[in-house]
């Protein structure tokens, strides 16, 4: 059977990228999560529920859930904008503001978090005029915690939305304007369906790696109990406890979450594919 | 072009192999010992520490160079006292381990890294040095802090590390548990006060060096409860912006040290590490300690250090290098039944201290 | 280029709006790095970074990371062509994989090679006794790296195989060449400006890993830290000036790395035209 399946096959080389995808992917992913997994699975059913509900645990998801869906939101908003920007418009700068969208991947965690909290404590320099003008604090609370992951999250709402809109017709858009559309109207009845599947992916994406993120935020959160304990930072100090039990549970749970929100997208995104495919 | 193009594929599938293979080996050949004259050691240590070794180090190379003609080259690392234990207890390869709290070295033992009874090993219960627990204010003391009741009042913004994560903030936490103990409390009462104290915790960072940045970088809150050594230093980094208040009762830290037997035997490096160690006791090595604001274990030279005022506030850091504040008194974890039953009780997942953050 | 005429005010207040965030977000922590490092005279700062072990730092750093780079290249344009060019049960799910590591907690990723290699796994006895490290050494910096980074090559390429059909690369297979020559001739000239633009990617965001590694490299001083670890140890020994003189390095070659990318990117963009 293999024997047809590959004569099918025209292109040559199938049997060695495959083997070297599977062989990389096994060794570099799948053995260490499934260790994850084996030295979860020997905790029984009921200490493993106890451990990952504890309030105070439950109480660190809630953190990290909330703080990262607010930061994936602003980053979708922005990151639309930004990309129609880039797409659109031609202006001075231009280059710039497209060359440092990815600075965010390019900047130490640390570093970023680092001086992220300096900026905003009541004595930095963003800090002090919202504490002056507002009464708003935000190092130290989940606001803080939101600012940190939506300079995280911004490449990937920006970048997946970009190619989208530059590929798309603008007889549509400017037929509807002519036809005396409003540009809300044309906005949310023309372009936001067709950007639609990789906003999501974008959304999603920033949304997870939100989840995760741990070397900016725990600079900016102040890491108090049932306020700004953000879950990664609780498997840690499981581990500080030398609690290795917990910590894997927990880390099994936010693995799971991650991997929910991968296969949601990666439907919406075979979806939305044999919408347009037909369409083609 | 196209030709060179497939050679730079070629190439670079080689060169993964041959990086990779190189990689193993050389991280491997770094790390081996005894090179000729050259001996090679590793110390993990826990955060405090980084000035007090790099200054002890050079004086024990020095010590070790006159004793065999041999060079040492001492590695060191830095984090959070539990981290580093689990660290080492996971694979860490480390000759010495020197961390804030015996409940750590605990953790390397029970790994079968060190053989049982470590701390019979040195004079004092294997500790050469001990630390105490202080607050760190801002200049003129302007909440006027002097202990820990004060701690508990209304509108003070109290700085500490996690005890979960940090072991100087357990240290911090059992402190204010004798204060309030010695006033004659019962259970009930105190842990309604360690309640109202964690209240006003603004940051509650995972390490100690995190809440001094904290309190001094960012300028949050209005007192620190710190290492003896941490506020010292914070003191002589920014002369003239804080105080040291030293409270009526505090606990005696007893960082221990031990040699990590399984490393040192297949190193062969037991009489370097033991010596390291030992070293660390003898008269010239109690004053690198005391001069980076350890309290020394030789009686005799705390009495160089002491400084001999009754005011427990410190506004300065005494210039002729008298800073051992005697008038103080300190219990110690014995108090508490010992490491492992004090984890039990107060640190432990669903222990008094999370009960706290409950209510 | 053809502007509605009634453009003009949107078009403004959404370029200022987009250029307000960005300031905010990303330059004015970058100028506040740069700032700080100067706070104690460019002296101060040219000893930061000529550091002995700030020197090894950035040795170890980019040595990891052209590792990383060149692991990720390979295993990139392999599962990119497997994935784009054959169709096979399972394809799916291999793709979801590649994109895993972009969402698993950098701190999950240093405890799993823990739990893997660490001491109490079975197989550390076995690496043992073949003088293996791959904790608390350069192996597992590598390999934690290598995680956090393994979507971003093939990531890169999938789209373009994808939109370019497999057409001229059946037609070259009927008329008997080899995968390699398939490859080397039709293939790699469509990707090769994705390629590069997914490989400044990888090592931007291998330089800068923190969480991971700070999980798995053990701290070492001269020996397994890298850059990011470095600075956060110079942060935490008081030397706030340092430590953001050291960022600021790192700053600079992450700035390097984005103007080359910009530099692909047009090509890139020319290709496609």
């Amino acid at each position: 059977m293999m024997n047809k399946k590959a004569y099918k096959r025209i292109i040559p080389g199938f049997g060695l990228s495959f083997g070297i995808t599977l062989l990389y992917l096994g060794f570099i992913v799948i053995i260490p999560l499934c260790s994850l997994v084996i030295f979860t699975a020997g905790i029984s059913p009921g200490v493993f529920l106890e451990t990952v509900t504890r309030p105070r645990v439950l109480s660190s998801y809630m953190v990290s859930f909330s703080t990262a869906l607010a930061a994936a939101v602003v980053d979708a908003v922005m990151g639309v904008i930004i990309a129609w920007v880039l797409v659109r418009y031609q202006f001075p700068g231009k280059k710039l503001m497209n060359g440092i969208i990815e600075l965010p991947f390019a900047l130490p965690t640390a570093v970023a978090g680092i001086s992220l909290t300096h900026l905003t404590t009541d004595k930095g320099w963003i800090g002090k005029m919202f504490h002056d003008a507002f009464g708003i604090d935000i190092a130290y609370t989940r606001l803080g915690i939101t600012v940190a992951l939506v300079f995280i999250g911004i490449p990937f709402v920006v970048r997946s939305v970009e190619p989208v809109l530059e590929k798309m017709d603008r007889g549509v858009e400017e037929a509807a304007d002519m036809l005396g559309a409003g540009r809300t109207k044309i906005f949310f009845d023309i372009i936001l369906p067709e950007i639609a599947p990789a906003l999501f992916s974008g959304f999603s994406l920033s949304f997870a790696r939100g989840l995760g993120e741990y070397g900016s935020v725990v600079f900016i959160a102040g890491n108090k109990p049932y306020e700004t304990e953000i879950a990664p930072l609780m498997i840690l100090s499981q581990l500080q406890e030398y609690d290795y039990t917990s910590a894997t549970a927990i880390a099994l749970v936010m693995l799971i979450a991650a991997f929910i929100i991968l296969l949601i997208n990666s439907y919406i995104q075979s979806r939305s594919a044999k919408i347009t495919g037909g369409m083609a | 072009m196209k030709k060179r193009l497939g050679k730079v594929m070629a190439f670079v599938a080689v060169s993964i192999m041959i990086m990779s293979v190189t990689g193993g080996c050389e991280a491997a050949k770094e790390d081996s010992t005894g090179d000729g004259d050259v001996m090679q050691m590793t110390n993990v240590s826990y955060d405090p520490t980084r000035e007090l070794y790099a200054n002890y180090n050079e004086v024990f190379k020095d010590h070790w160079k006159e004793k065999t003609g041999q060079t040492v080259e001492i590695t060191q690392s830095h984090g959070g006292s539990s981290k580093q234990a689990l660290e080492v207890a996971n694979g860490l390869e480390a000759d010495v381990v020197t961390f804030a709290l015996e409940g750590d070295i605990d953790v390397v033992a029970d790994a079968g890294l060190i053989e049982p009874g470590f701390t019979s090993e040195f004079e004092h219960a294997s500790s050469p040095y001990t630390s105490t627990i202080v607050f760190l204010v801002r200049k003129d003391n302007p909440k006027d802090i002097k202990d820990w009741d004060d701690l508990t009042k209304d509108g003070i913004g109290v700085i500490t590390p996690s005890p979960k994560t940090s072991g100087g903030a357990r240290w911090n936490y059992l402190a204010a548990w004798y204060y309030f103990e010695k006033q004659g409390m019962s259970e009930e009462e105190i842990i309604e006060n360690i309640t109202k104290l964690y209240k006003n915790v603004l940051v509650l960072d995972s390490g100690a060096r995190g809440s001094t940045t904290t309190f001094t970088e960012n300028g949050q809150g209005d007192v620190l409860i710190a290492w003896e050594n941490e506020a010292f230093l914070s003191m002589k980094e920014n002369p003239g912006e804080y105080e040291i208040v030293v409270p009526s009762v505090s606990i005696l830290c007893q960082p221990t040290v031990a040699v990590v037997d399984e490393i040192v035997d297949e190193r062969g490096t037991r009489e370097l590490a033991t010596e390291y160690l030992s070293y660390l006791y003898s008269d010239e090595a109690q004053r690198v300690e005391a001069e980076n604001y350890y309290r020394p274990s030789d009686t005799d030279i705390i009495e160089e250090y002491a400084y001999d005022t009754s005011d427990n506030v410190i506004t300065e850091v005494p210039e002729d290098g008298k800073w051992i504040i005697t008038n103080i008194e300190m219990t110690d974890i014995e108090h508490f039944g010992g490491w492992p039953a004090a984890i039990d009780k107060h640190f432990n997942d669903g222990a008094l201290f999370d009960q706290i953050y409950e209510n | 280029m053809r502007v509605r005429k009634n453009d003009g005010p949107v078009k403004w207040v959404l370029i200022t709006i987009s250029a307000l965030f960005l300031f905010v977000m990303l330059i004015l922590p970058l100028i506040y790095v740069i700032v700080t490092s100067f706070k104690d005279g460019v002296q101060y700062f040219v000893n930061a970074i000529t550091d002995e072990y700030a020197k090894k730092a950035l040795i170890l750093t980019v040595w990891v990371t052209a590792i990383t780079v060149i692991c990720n290249t390979v295993f990139g344009i392999f599962a990119a062509w497997c994935l784009t060019r054959y169709s096979f049960k399972g394809k799916k799910r291999i793709s979801a994989l590649i994109d895993l590591p972009v969402t698993v907690s950098p701190i999950i990723v240093g405890l799993i090679y823990v739990l893997t290699y660490g001491r109490q796994s079975a197989v550390y006895p076995i690496l043992k006794n073949l003088d293996i490290k791959i904790i608390f050494a350069v192996p597992g910096i590598v390999l934690a790296t290598v995680f956090v980074t393994l979507p971003f090559v093939a990531r890169e390429i999938i789209p373009v195989l994808n939109a370019k059909g497999t057409e001229e690369e059946e037609a070259a297979a009927l008329m008997g060449a080899s995968g390699f020559r398939i490859f080397k001739d039709i293939t790699f000239p469509h990707i090769k400006w994705s390629l590069l633009y997914g490989i400044v990617l990888c090592a931007a965001r291998a330089m800068g890993e923190f969480g991971a590694v700070s999980v798995i490299s053990g701290h070492l001083r001269g020996k397994t830290n890298t850059l990011p670890l470095y600075i956060e140890l110079l942060y935490q020994g008081y030397d706030f000036t340092g430590a953001f003189a050291v960022s600021s390095v790192l700053v600079i070659m992450a700035v390097c790395i984005l103007i080359l990318r910009s530099i692909f990117e047009k090509n890139l963009i020319k290709n496609k035209d």
